[in-house]
């Protein structure tokens, strides 16, 4: 029996199915890199042990991630994607390590307070994150200066 | 990720989106995107590896420099899904005759499991059952699978989310004992392929399918392309 590449069937599958239209997209110009304060945005659904995880159905809420904090879970919990790869290292989802060692390099001026993560499994439209969630996560961002977001999909 | 990426820059944030499906960066067309056709859930690449992983962040930051968009670039090195190197994990030897295989088997890496805990300081099993309570969710997939209702045979919680549970312990405690950062799909394959929970749990999910069970109970209870 071939070995089940269940990547290809994922991909595949996403390529059908509709997606938002954005009219008139914004386009901001950030500062020089060397003087931008990074975060992450992940749609792993991570969290911290002690908090309530996402909903396994549609959950448009995000979670809000302490800078230093790497006891996360990955809280999203679809078997279509590799896992095993965040169990050895999660910077392959969520390269906060990486972003200091960018930063203490002076490659990026610094790093957010916080960081943050949504479930990437959402209703066809993203309502909810559109119109609500997403712009207040933006605002917490604004709040703490961020100039630059890096978003990091599972 | 593409969503918020338009939402974002709407908010005066600039973003860069590291893209897993190509087809949906194309459509979407957030203002930067670098797609790295690397196995889905390894967004930045190689586990373990922080040069390869700062080549990524190096090429992604990089868009941010474009005086307009969108962009959409592609990561020059791409990782295969599959064809990578096996994972080596030993299993435990028969223990407790008078268990299930499955059972005696997720008994036994207890203190594999628990080696992982203690090094990484996370872990994501404890959806439907924490981690004393994996040897019973094995066992009530051990029933299903020989037949039981899976109604009736005391599977806790959602299955979806019991399944979850006893997977992450098995790719906790196999990150711990095998010799590197795994490969590609690794131990997944090694889950459902070499351990007794893995073939149980595959079991429990054909057993109902057949049964009718509501498809997403079945489903999710492990990879699409796994029968």
């Amino acid at each position: 029996m071939p070995v089940p590449d269940n990547d290809r069937l994922m991909r595949d599958n996403v390529a059908k199915m509709p997606v938002p239209e954005f009219e008139k997209p914004a386009f901001t110009k950030p500062p020089p890199l060397a003087e931008c304060r990074v975060a992450i945005v992940t749609s792993a659904a991570l969290h911290v042990a002690t908090e309530d995880g996402f909903e396994p159905g549609l959950d448009p809420k995000f979670t809000v991630l302490d800078d230093g904090e790497r006891a996360l879970r990955l809280g999203h919990v679809s078997p279509n994607f590799d896992r095993g790869g965040f169990a050895a290292d999660l910077n392959v989802v969520y390269p906060v390590d990486r972003l200091h060692e960018l930063a203490a390099r002076g490659v990026i001026g610094s790093v957010a307070p916080h960081h943050y993560a949504f479930a990437g499994n959402q209703d066809e439209q993203v309502s909810t994150v559109r119109l609500d969630t997403g712009p207040a996560c933006a605002k917490r961002m604004r709040d703490e200066g961020v100039d630059v977001v890096l978003l990091t999909p599972v | 990720m593409c969503t918020l990426a338009h939402v974002f820059e709407a908010a005066g944030l600039a973003t860069v989106v590291l893209s897993s499906i190509r087809n949906v960066a194309e459509r979407m067309k957030p203002p930067r995107a670098l797609h790295g056709e690397f196995p889905l859930g390894r967004p930045v690449g190689r586990p373990g590896d922080a040069e390869s992983q700062h080549r990524v962040l190096a090429q992604a930051f990089a868009l941010l420099e474009r005086p307009d968009g969108p962009v959409l670039e592609d990561f020059p090195e791409t990782i295969a899904s599959t064809g990578g190197e096996p994972l080596a994990c030993p299993l435990p030897a028969r223990y407790d005759p008078s268990l299930p295989a499955a059972v005696d088997e997720a008994r036994a890496l207890r203190s594999a499991w628990e080696r992982s805990f203690a090094a990484s300081g996370r872990t994501t099993v404890g959806r439907a059952v924490d981690v004393d309570g994996i040897p019973d969710a094995v066992a009530a997939f051990v029933r299903v699978a020989e037949g039981t209702p899976w109604k009736d045979a005391g599977v806790p919680g959602i299955p979806m989310l019991a399944a979850h549970d006893v997977r992450s312990y098995y790719q906790e405690l196999a990150v711990e004992v095998a010799d590197g950062p795994p490969g590609p799909w690794a131990v997944e394959r090694w889950f459902y392929d070499e351990t007794e929970a893995g073939r149980a749990l595959l079991a429990a999910r054909r057993a109902m399918r057949d049964a009718d069970a509501p498809f997403p109970l079945w489903f999710y209870m492990a990879p699409g392309a796994e029968q």
